[in-house]
């Protein structure tokens, strides 16, 4: 009994990371992939039948949410954030260049 | 464009147009000549093709265009000043140069939110609870005579019940409202007005920092003919309670003192003020807009009789609230909108189901995840502010104890409040509560602190909530530190702290 039900967790588990990666929303991604592999985290010892059910089947709640949300968030995309991309993005123009010039008389 | 074209090209474009026009087999001969003529041989003068000597206006001009925008797209930032190493952009306005970081960023250009007191982005999962409801369930949950009615109204007490337990309440003592702003102007207006019926009790407190709502329904009620007592708060944002008792009289009739600040969120002790008014006999209304869903509440333990709560800043939807009006012991309040007898009475007008709904799952979520979110909170927000207080001549305004971690308020001296918005456009921020922002005035709340105009003005709001995340708060510090220094490197003041000069000891020349 217990093979099939960790094999059935695990499947719950990716799926729900996979969905919550189609959030066009920035923090709603992270926030999503964040608390889904939280909440995994948190219940990994647990031991009783009955309550891993309970939670798998909240699992399957929150991924049903989860798709149609996705949904409506590809719907209304928005420009991405400042912080999106900073990483594998390419960066034009040189930050941090700007120094005090100590020479006057420009004015 | 041809007057640039070098002569011998016009020369040989007349030739060419001559020929043309004379000889009028003009390509039916050229064309079989060029064919006949075997492929490698040369002549002493090859014959170019009239086609090279031609000047072709379209590509020409295609050209030009290219060289011209060429030379007219250098964008300031990108061109750098002769001698001077820098960019025309920085010349013109130091500002500029500065905002200029904001925008380089390839991907992405929506700025960061980072303003949780003012609202809170809807969670996914209240609109996924509220949508079914904008679509087919659409009954009036007040209609008892048909099956859309039913529906509606028991998914209304189904959010209704989510709220009463997010706070520790009966369901019955919610009444549903458009905001946390109607809820105080009701609790405050109404219960004033019930007492001032019977004409004995006409005596209000509350406190210098609340939000403008509570202060105006106040003024208000001044014109009335109420007194009203505004304590003053300490240092550190908190109520005295030795003051609190000394400004209760026997005509007292209703204290209203926020539980969390919106500006400074500094959490006042609800506990103790609930315990003194109760052991005065007087009601004690609490605008709990920042603090319900955010931490821990039950109004039995803290005594509360009236409680403002607000749907929006606990990631619901915008344009719902709710008052909590205790049943026992009862407190009678002279309704403002009388209508349907809606709500207990209290508050008439169909209520809009679809936000209800929202507004209940959003209290199921909140009181779901309260842990796990102070904890991410607390967490991420203890990074921020060390990050912020580490850099010098900073303060963090408020209580550091009695303090509400979602909510940062923290001092740049010698840095002016609204140039630092304008050069952190990329992060949204504000100086003090949304209300106030279209002003330029210091914010009332920190001048009620004791903090100067100066501090007041150079003082900014970081507000941490369910969604921010950690390279938020990393980009966050890195575009503050640098800009705080930017700008204070191009004031004069902070040149003289650096010289080691007392600014309060300069005598300015006067005008």
């Amino acid at each position: 009994m217990s093979q099939p039900a960790a094999f059935q967790v695990r499947s719950l588990y990716r799926s729900l990371l996979r969905q919550s990666s189609q959030f066009a929303a920035y923090n709603f991604r992270e926030y999503a992939k964040r608390r889904t592999r939280d909440a995994f985290r948190e219940h990994s010892t647990e031991a009783d039948e009955r309550r891993i059910q309970e939670l798998v089947q909240k699992g399957i709640k929150e991924l049903q949410v989860l798709k149609r949300q996705t949904v409506v968030s590809q719907f209304f995309q928005l420009d991405r954030l400042v912080v999106e991309g900073g990483k594998e993005g390419k960066q034009k123009g040189n930050r941090n260049d700007i120094i005090r010039q100590k020479d006057h008389g420009w004015d | 464009m041809s007057n640039i074209a070098p002569t011998a090209v016009r020369q040989a474009l007349r030739q060419c147009s001559r020929r043309l026009s004379t000889t009028s087999s003009s390509f039916a001969n050229q064309a079989p000549r060029a064919c006949i003529a075997p492929r490698g041989r040369r002549n002493y003068v090859s014959e170019s093709s009239p086609k090279k000597a031609t000047v072709d206006i379209e590509s020409t001009i295609r050209a030009d265009q290219k060289a011209f925008t060429a030379q007219t797209g250098v964008k300031p930032q990108d061109a750098e000043m002769p001698t001077t190493g820098m960019s025309a952009d920085a010349m013109m306005s130091p500002a500029a140069g500065i905002l200029k970081q904001a925008t380089v960023m390839d991907e992405g250009t929506r700025p960061i939110y980072l303003d949780m007191q003012a609202t809170t982005p809807t969670d996914p999962r209240v609109l996924d609870a509220m949508l079914p409801f904008f679509t087919g369930l659409y009954g009036n949950p007040h209609s008892r005579t048909h099956a859309y009615g039913w529906e509606t109204d028991s998914a209304v007490e189904q959010a209704r019940k989510h709220i009463a337990d997010l706070i520790g309440a009966d369901p019955k003592e919610i009444i549903f409202t458009s905001g946390a702003t109607e809820s105080n102007n009701m609790s405050i207006k109404g219960v004033a007005r019930f007492f001032k019926r019977s004409g004995k009790k006409n005596h209000i407190i509350t406190c210098q920092t609340e939000h403008k709502c509570v202060l105006d329904s106040c003024r208000h009620l001044q014109d009335e003919g109420f007194e009203v007592t505004y304590l003053p708060v300490q240092n550190n944002g908190l109520i005295s309670m030795e003051e609190l008792e000394k400004a209760i009289r026997p005509e007292t009739c209703l204290v209203s003192i926020m539980t969390v600040n919106n500006e400074i969120g500094v959490v006042q002790p609800v506990d103790e003020i609930g315990r003194l008014c109760r052991s005065r006999k007087v009601f004690f209304h609490t605008d709990g807009a920042q603090a319900v869903g955010k931490i821990p509440i039950d109004v039995n333990k803290m005594n509360v009789d009236l409680m403002s709560i607000s749907a929006h800043k606990i990631y619901g939807p915008k344009g719902m609230g709710a008052c909590y009006v205790r049943r026992r012991p009862r407190v009678r309040i002279d309704p403002i909108i009388s209508g349907g007898g809606q709500e207990r009475g209290l508050r008439s007008g169909t209520i809009a189901p679809p936000l209800v709904i929202g507004f209940g799952e959003a209290a199921r979520l909140a009181k779901e995840e309260m842990e796990y979110d102070t904890k991410r909170i607390t967490a991420l927000s203890e990074k921020l502010s060390k990050g912020l207080l580490a850099m010098e001549h900073t303060s963090l305004n408020g209580d550091p104890a009695a303090h509400y971690p979602g909510c940062v308020n923290i001092s740049f001296a010698y840095v002016e409040g609204e140039s630092l918005l304008m050069a952190l456009k990329d992060i949204a921020l504000s100086s003090g509560s949304a209300c106030t922002s279209a002003s330029l005035e210091p914010s009332y709340v920190l001048r009620a602190l004791g903090n100067s105009d100066e501090s007041a003005h150079s003082s900014i709001r970081f507000g941490i909530g369910r969604f921010t995340t950690d390279a938020e708060i990393d980009y966050v510090l890195k575009a503050v530190r640098e800009r705080v220094s930017f700008l204070r490197e191009l004031s004069p003041l902070w040149e003289l702290v650096q010289e080691g000069v007392d600014l309060s000891t300069i005598e300015w020349s006067q005008h």
